[in-house]
């Protein structure tokens, strides 16, 4: 029996529905030595801002019970140089090519979009969303008024298709989700990490230089889920659930909540050839449980 | 999946752990070993200490979570290990010193095996810098031409720093600042070592970049050895 791990982003088709999470896979160069990184359906490239950002000093990592704390502050070689050395590279990849916007004001968004919308990307991720910048981002999601601003403004401009990125931080992440679709985006995805913190009982000071920084992986799945699970209910739009998935089992878990496409981002950490395995893993599971396509799963629970 | 051969204590928490099987890597990179399936998540750097026809071994302390359940492991026990990560040290010709504070030796040992290989090399000077007790206590004279070492005192004050065309140093900040300051001063170049938490290993995701003079680098892909110079404010 063949199946088909193809899935269906609106009108855009991705060869497979998982995809390489934002800030956790560089622009694909480096994982491309370690398997052929258009084995999997997309990648999304780091966070880009309008200029080049250092990121955060200080430490930028913390490990906690099945999960890490990370603080790099969206450090990026920023659109310009994005556009004019990733991307060619990343374009070679056949696969679906994505690019993570974040911005500190509404004028730095605008103005990002502007620069890749002559580009040959795939897809566009809005970022309002990191927890780890002192201005913008995660401020711009936290609201449904806010985000709903932000997605119509760039909208207004983008000639890409627009997938907004939540924070579980937000007010009311299902409402959010619901302005974003009514303010003209193209998908949802979610969820970027959770704003957290450790402390260094020795120091008697926050570990991070900026006190708060993102929690991943295993640690915040369930949740995740249950977000995922929630928002696909109630938009129209197609989802892209994340948060902790380490195998196929977690990515079928988020697709039987809902979600079109799931992005892996932790897991490339703790097995760099994560992205592969669950690809085939998928491929199997399909296989040996005789589902033809993908769509014969996404929602049903 | 790596077996382990033997992971013996040889110091006050200080292991040497075998692994058998076909290595590759040059003095100064490093490898990630993941100690478990599940926890901890990550995995931890730890430089090559020596490389053999039939094994790698790494020497290393105990002393977080991760480095604590590695050193519970014994032989025939299995760990993930993936490497060789980072540049290592450059070629260097002349007279050459290593210099090394606490786990700061661990890579110096492969690294004056192979220069006193090197025709090229005429001396290679190795001083080691520990807290309590010098481990591997008859192992340091055969990879070097000479060799000092200090317990608890400052190992880079038995430097005469004028007499080297090059210097190597892995250890604490402080003691690396040091030498790249004495080297400066006597116009020799001093290659540091540095550390820096890492994820992914690899150069994709930005948790180890140190702020250098010619802007931000990677520790895991650009480094870990880096030009003394370039890294510390003088
Ligand atoms: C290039 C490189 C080479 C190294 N070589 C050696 C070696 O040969 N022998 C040796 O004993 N140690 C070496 N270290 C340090 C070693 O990586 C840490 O001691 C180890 O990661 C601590 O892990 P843990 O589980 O004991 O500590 P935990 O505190 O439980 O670790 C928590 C997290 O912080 C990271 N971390 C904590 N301390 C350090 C540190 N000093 N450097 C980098 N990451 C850290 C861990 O990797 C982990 O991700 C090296 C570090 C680097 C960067
Ligand atoms: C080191 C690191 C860097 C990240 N950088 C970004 C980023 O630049 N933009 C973004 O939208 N999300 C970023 N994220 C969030 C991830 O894309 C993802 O939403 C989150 O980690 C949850 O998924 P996971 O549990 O599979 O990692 C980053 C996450 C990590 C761990
Ligand atoms: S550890 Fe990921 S870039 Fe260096």
């Amino acid at each position: 029996m063949s199946c088909n791990l193809r899935v269906k982003f609106n009108h855009m088709e991705f060869k497979n529905p998982i995809v390489a999470a934002s800030g956790t896979f560089g622009f694909g160069e480096e994982y491309n030595e370690v398997y052929e990184v258009e084995t999997l359906g997309g990648i999304c490239s780091k966070g880009l801002t309008l200029n080049a950002k250092e990121g955060n000093s200080g430490i930028r990592l913390w490990e906690t019970p099945m999960g890490i704390l990370n603080s790099i502050g969206m450090e990026n070689p920023g659109v310009k140089e994005f556009v004019r050395k990733e991307l060619p590279k990343m374009k070679k990849y056949n696969t679906r090519i994505i690019a993570n916007v974040g911005g500190a004001t509404e004028e730095e968004y605008l103005t990002i979009i502007e620069e890749l919308n002559d580009t040959d990307l795939d897809m566009i991720e809005l970022n309002i969303s990191c927890p780890n910048v002192k201005e913008g981002c995660m401020a711009f999601g936290i609201h449904e008024k806010s985000a709903a601003n932000i997605v119509k403004q760039v909208k207004r401009i983008c000639r890409h298709p627009l997938v907004v990125k939540l924070t579980p931080n937000a007010e009311n992440i299902v409402k959010v989700a619901a302005s974003c679709e009514a303010a003209g985006a193209d998908g949802i995805s979610l969820i970027n990490t959770f704003k957290a913190m450790a402390v260094d009982i020795e120091k008697r000071k926050a570990v991070f230089e900026n006190v708060y920084a993102g929690l991943s992986g295993p640690a915040i799945k369930p949740i995740a889920l249950q977000m995922v699970h929630e928002v696909s209910k109630a938009v129209s739009i197609p989802v892209i659930g994340m948060g902790g998935i380490m195998n196929w089992k977690d990515a079928v878990e988020f697709i039987m909540a809902g979600a079109h496409l799931v992005q892996i981002g932790t897991v490339n950490f703790v097995n760099p050839e994560a992205g592969k395995e669950i690809v085939l893993g998928l491929q199997n599971y399909m296989e040996k449980e005789g589902i033809k396509s993908i769509d014969e799963i996404r929602g049903i629970v | 999946m790596a077996i382990i051969k033997s992971n013996e204590r040889v110091g006050e928490g200080i292991f040497l752990l075998e692994i058998e099987g076909i290595f590759r890597g040059k003095p100064g990179q490093f490898y990630m070993l993941k100690v478990n399936d599940e926890y901890p998540l990550l995995s931890r750097p730890i430089s090559i200490f020596e490389i053999t026809e039939d094994t790698i071994k790494f020497l290393y302390q105990s002393s977080g979570e991760g480095t604590k359940i590695l050193s519970r492991k014994s032989e025939g026990d299995a760990i993930y290990l993936r490497g060789p990560y980072g540049n290592g040290f450059p070629s260097v010709e002349g007279k050459i010193a290593l210099v090394g504070g606490g786990m700061g030796a661990a890579p110096l040992y492969e690294t004056g095996k192979q220069l006193l290989k090197k025709p090229a090399i005429t001396t290679v000077d190795l001083f080691l810098g520990f807290s309590y007790e010098l481990v591997l206590k008859d192992k340091w004279e055969k990879i070097s031409s000479r060799f000092f070492y200090d317990i608890g005192g400052y190992v880079s004050n038995l430097v005469p720093v004028s007499n080297y065309d090059v210097i190597f140093s892995c250890g604490p900040d402080v003691m690396m600042k040091k030498m790249t300051e004495a080297g400066k001063a006597n116009g020799v170049p001093v290659y540091v070592s540095i550390e820096s938490r890492m994820a992914c290993g690899i150069g994709a995701c930005l948790t180890c970049t140190c702020h250098t003079k010619n802007g931000n680098r990677k520790v895991c892909k650009d480094g870990p050895v880096f030009l003394g110079e370039d890294i510390y404010e003088l």
